[in-house]
Order: structure tokens, then C-alpha cells, then sequence
């Protein structure tokens, strides 16, 4: 447990080397809130809610989907990739360590960095830009905080698993580019699920994605009563849980049929 | 026509390079194609909630994504220059790029191309017909002549601003985080401009005019009277933000001192 722990904290470190990459990273994130913040204002027109959402709840919605953002996205995918095709994975198999295990540390540790230092201070300068509602009941901060965890591991295991077909595929930069359109749509990153026509919301319930955005956002704007939260949660650990059996799977197949070349 | 030669010279040597690997090709214009659905669904599922954007229909806002598709792939194909700066500053192949006989930003332009990004304007004429035959639009014999000029203006205006921006490269070879920025902003002309409020509006038309790649031009076509002197400008500004682009460039080439060896 030691080395994982070790792990995280060398991740935080060498980010926090190259934290001024961050504070363009901000405003980035920014400027998308900002066009999606104007795009929304445009589509309530004088609406008051649309699909149980007002405005200023979507707006907040908006800011905070994408900074829960900066905490659970990484490029585990990508690295993994290089790894694989580069062959310096041969190296990390015979590490006295579990290879996936220690790809989630690292993860882990990008996203604690990230939310210290990109997600806070973010959420506070958003805060004062647009008109944001917080609220202040400690239960929904909660209840958020453990959603936020699980969309993390949801996220991370997707990502595992993209990275691990990089076994299979040998090039796999499309795949990954593919994944990362499709997660921002369907996690509900660029509008709440509860906004798609009713068959695709159906359909969506299947799927992982709406844990890895959706659910912790609407914990955050009340959208959810404590029930549905408590529920939605619940969903987002059966996903954590049922990932984890495709990973194993593909691990063991792609273990047994590795192929290094140079390295 | 010396460059003309060239020109068609490495596009020859492109097609053959990029064959070689044709799975590759393929993956990547369905993973295009795929992001252009998605930005589609998105407006689809928008207007399943709203009939009206600031007095803009559903399929007049995907008539303007589809314009904004056409310069966009242009763009994307011939001013390949995201990375100039790790690649050609810090590494020091500028230094190459300077002993060719042809003008170094061409010589730069040409090395990158991305061809297969131009399937990308085909999805783009493929979604303003879906959408202007739902609208009733008819095409009038000046119209493509027009659209050619357009789609020109908006992909300078695209690459003018993308290659003032590798040009600060020039005075500070840091990496900097405005590429992804200035993707970012980009993004806000693919929406109608009166959505945003007056700065924005200022700043998308004048100070970063990409407002001039999607919703001015696009309302041309789709007879919004009120945004004709803003669509017959497009090529105006594209011109006049390609070459301002290019004389910094040129400022900027003769400050480089090189890196490497």
C-alpha cells in the first residue's frame, strides 16, 4: 500500500513543478463555461425552468461539470499507449507492482493536484464571473465529494481500458480522440442528460458515462433530492465494481499475447 | 510558379505517405466525423427544448455549423502550425526551414499538411443542404462563387490569427497554452453573435474575428439582411489578418537566432 501511496504523492509533486501550465488551464475552462453559459441564457430566453433546471441552476451546472472536470480527467489512455508502443511497458510488468494499480495512483494524484489547484481557486473566479448559486448544506457537499470520487474511478477505468487496447489495435490515437467526444457528450458534461428525448435516456441508463458527470453535477445544483442522490451514487459504485471485470479480462488476454518490440 | 510546382510536388508525396497507412486514415476521419455529430446532436437536443436561439431557428443554427465546418476544414488542413513552437523552435528545425529556397511560413505550411482533414468540408455541405432544403433556400448562380469567397476569408482569418500567435514564439520561446485557448474561443462563432453580450460581440467581430468564419458569412446565405455588411467583409478581414499575420511573421523570422545545433 506504501508504494501506492508513495505514488500519488510523486504525481502531486512533479505537477506542482509545472503548475503555471495551470493557471491557462483555467481560463480555458473559463471560456468554455462562458460559451455555454451564453448559450444557455439564449435557450431559456425567458423561460424559468426547463426540465426541472432554471437558469442559474444550469449555470452552475455548467461551471461546476466542468470543473469536476479538471479533478477526474487525466490521459492515463494516452500514456499507456506510448508506453505499450514505445515498450517500456516490459520495464513496469516487471515492476513489483500491479501495472493498472499504479496507473490509477498516478491518476490520483493529477486529480488531487488538479483539484487543489485548478478546481478551487477555479470554482471561486467562476464564482464571481457568472451568476453561480452555491449552496451551503454540508450534507449535499457530501454527497458530492463521494460522487466526485466515483466518477473519478468510472472515468480512470475507462481510460484503463482504452489504454489497454493499445495491446490489440497497436494505434489506437483515433480510438482514444473517439472516446473523448463521446464521454463529453454522454457523461453530460455538455448538457444534462435529462435533456435528451426520452428513448436516449433509456438507453443511457446502460451505460457508465452519466456516473462520470452527470450524477455528481446534479448532486451539486440540487437537481437531485436526497434520495435520488443517494441512488445515483449507488449506481456510480455498481459501475465501479462491473468495470473492473472488462479490465481483468483484457489485462489477461493482452498479458498472454504482448508482443515487445525493441524497449 | 515555382511554388505552384512545389505545392503540388509534396501533395504528390503526402497522398503517397498517408496511403501507406490506410486503417490509420480511416480511424481518423470517423473519429472527425464522429465529434461533428456529436456538436449536432447537441444543437439537436437544444432545440427539442427552445424553439428559438435570440430569433434563430433550429435549422438555421445547423446551416451555420455546416458553413463554419467548411473554412474550419480548410483551415485545419493547410495551417497545421499547433505545435510550431515545440517542434520548430525549441528543437531548431527552423534552422532548415530557413536555407530553402521558398518562404519559410510556405515551406512550413507545406511540410504540415493534413489533407484528409478536407473530408471535413464535404460533412459541412452535406449538413447546409440537409439544412437550407428544410428552409427552403435555392442556390443562385452566385451563390457558389460567393461561397468560395467565404469560406477563403474565413480560413484566413482562422490562419492569420493561429499564425500570429506561433509568431510569439518568436520573441519568447516558452510553451504557452494560447493554441488550446484560441481553439477554445473559436468556438464561439459557431453560435450566432447576438447571444453574446456587446464585449464579446466586439471582441469575435474586430480583435479575434472568428465570428467571421461561421455566423457572418452564413447569414448571407440564409438571407438575414441585417448581417449583409458583416458577411461582405469576410474576405476583407481575412486579407487583411492574413497579411498582417504574415509581416509579423516576417519580423519575427528575422529575430530567430536558433536553437539546437
Amino acid at each position: 500500500m506504501d508504494k501506492y501511496l508513495e505514488m500519488i504523492r510523486i504525481r502531486f509533486l512533479m505537477m506542482l513543478a509545472y503548475r503555471t501550465n495551470y493557471y491557462t488551464g483555467i481560463l480555458i475552462y473559463g471560456i468554455n463555461i462562458g460559451a455555454y453559459y451564453f448559450l444557455w441564457s439564449a435557450i431559456y430566453g425567458g423561460k424559468e425552468q426547463i426540465q426541472g433546471l432554471s437558469v442559474v441552476q444550469m449555470t452552475t451546472y455548467v461551471a461546476v461539470s466542468w470543473m469536476a472536470r479538471a479533478f477526474y480527467f487525466n490521459n492515463l489512455d494516452r500514456e499507456m499507449a506510448m508506453e505499450i508502443m514505445e515498450g517500456k511497458v516490459a520495464i513496469e510488468l516487471i515492476r513489483p507492482y500491479n501495472y493498472l494499480g499504479m496507473k490509477t495512483m498516478q491518476g490520483l494524484g493529477e486529480g488531487i493536484f488538479r483539484l487543489f489547484f485548478f478546481s478551487a481557486p477555479g470554482l471561486i473566479i467562476v464564482y464571481f464571473v457568472f451568476p453561480i448559486e452555491f449552496t451551503w448544506d454540508l450534507s449535499v457537499w457530501g454527497l458530492f465529494a463521494v460522487s466526485i470520487i466515483l466518477s473519478f474511478f468510472i472515468n480512470t477505468e475507462l481510460n484503463l481500458l482504452t489504454g489497454i487496447t493499445t495491446f490489440f489495435l497497436y494505434n489506437n490515437t483515433g480510438l482514444i480522440r473517439a472516446k473523448r467526444v463521446v464521454i463529453d457528450l454522454f457523461s453530460g458534461l455538455l448538457l444534462p442528460i435529462n435533456f435528451f428525448p426520452g428513448w436516449a435516456q433509456e438507453f443511457m441508463k446502460f451505460l457508465p458515462f452519466q456516473g462520470i458527470s452527470y450524477l455528481p453535477s446534479m448532486i451539486f445544483t440540487k437537481g437531485f433530492s436526497q434520495h435520488q442522490a443517494i441512488e445515483a451514487i449507488g449506481q456510480q459504485c455498481i459501475w465501479v465494481i462491473v468495470l473492473i471485470i472488462p479490465i481483468q479480462l483484457l489485462w489477461h488476454m493482452a498479458k498472454k499475447q504482448l508482443i515487445i518490440q525493441g524497449g | 510558379m515555382f511554388y505552384l510546382s512545389m505545392f503540388f510536388q509534396y501533395i504528390s508525396q503526402y497522398l503517397k505517405t498517408r496511403l501507406q497507412y490506410r486503417a490509420d486514415i480511416f480511424v481518423e476521419f470517423f473519429s472527425d466525423l464522429l465529434s461533428q455529430a456529436i456538436n449536432l446532436v447537441f444543437i439537436l437536443v437544444v432545440f427539442g427544448h427552445t424553439n428559438l436561439l435570440n430569433g434563430w431557428n433550429r435549422d438555421e443554427i445547423i446551416f451555420i455549423y455546416g458553413f463554419f465546418l467548411v473554412p474550419f476544414a480548410v483551415f485545419s488542413a493547410f495551417f497545421n502550425i499547433w505545435d510550431f513552437n515545440e517542434r520548430y523552435i525549441v528543437k531548431g528545425e527552423l534552422d532548415r526551414i530557413l536555407t530553402r529556397p521558398i518562404h519559410s511560413l510556405f515551406q512550413i505550411i507545406l511540410e504540415r499538411l493534413e489533407l484528409e482533414s478536407l473530408l471535413g468540408a464535404i460533412t459541412g455541405l452535406a449538413v447546409m443542404f440537409y439544412a437550407g432544403s428544410r428552409l427552403g433556400l435555392s442556390v443562385e448562380w452566385y451563390d457558389p462563387i460567393l461561397f468560395v469567397v467565404f469560406v477563403a476569408g474565413g480560413a484566413l482569418v482562422y490562419g492569420g490569427v493561429f499564425i500570429m500567435i506561433a509568431c510569439i514564439s518568436f520573441w519568447a520561446d516558452a510553451r504557452t497554452s494560447l493554441m488550446p485557448m484560441m481553439y477554445n474561443i473559436s468556438n464561439y462563432g459557431r453560435y450566432p453573435v447576438n447571444i453574446y453580450n456587446k464585449l464579446i460581440r466586439f471582441v469575435l467581430t474586430w480583435v479575434l474575428p472568428f465570428a467571421f468564419v461561421g455566423v457572418y458569412p452564413a447569414a448571407f446565405f440564409l438571407e438575414k439582411t441585417e448581417w449583409y455588411w458583416y458577411s461582405f467583409i469576410t474576405p476583407v478581414i481575412g486579407i487583411i489578418f492574413f497579411i498582417v499575420s504574415v509581416l509579423l511573421w516576417n519580423q519575427g523570422v528575422k529575430k530567430y537566432r536558433g536553437a539546437g545545433n
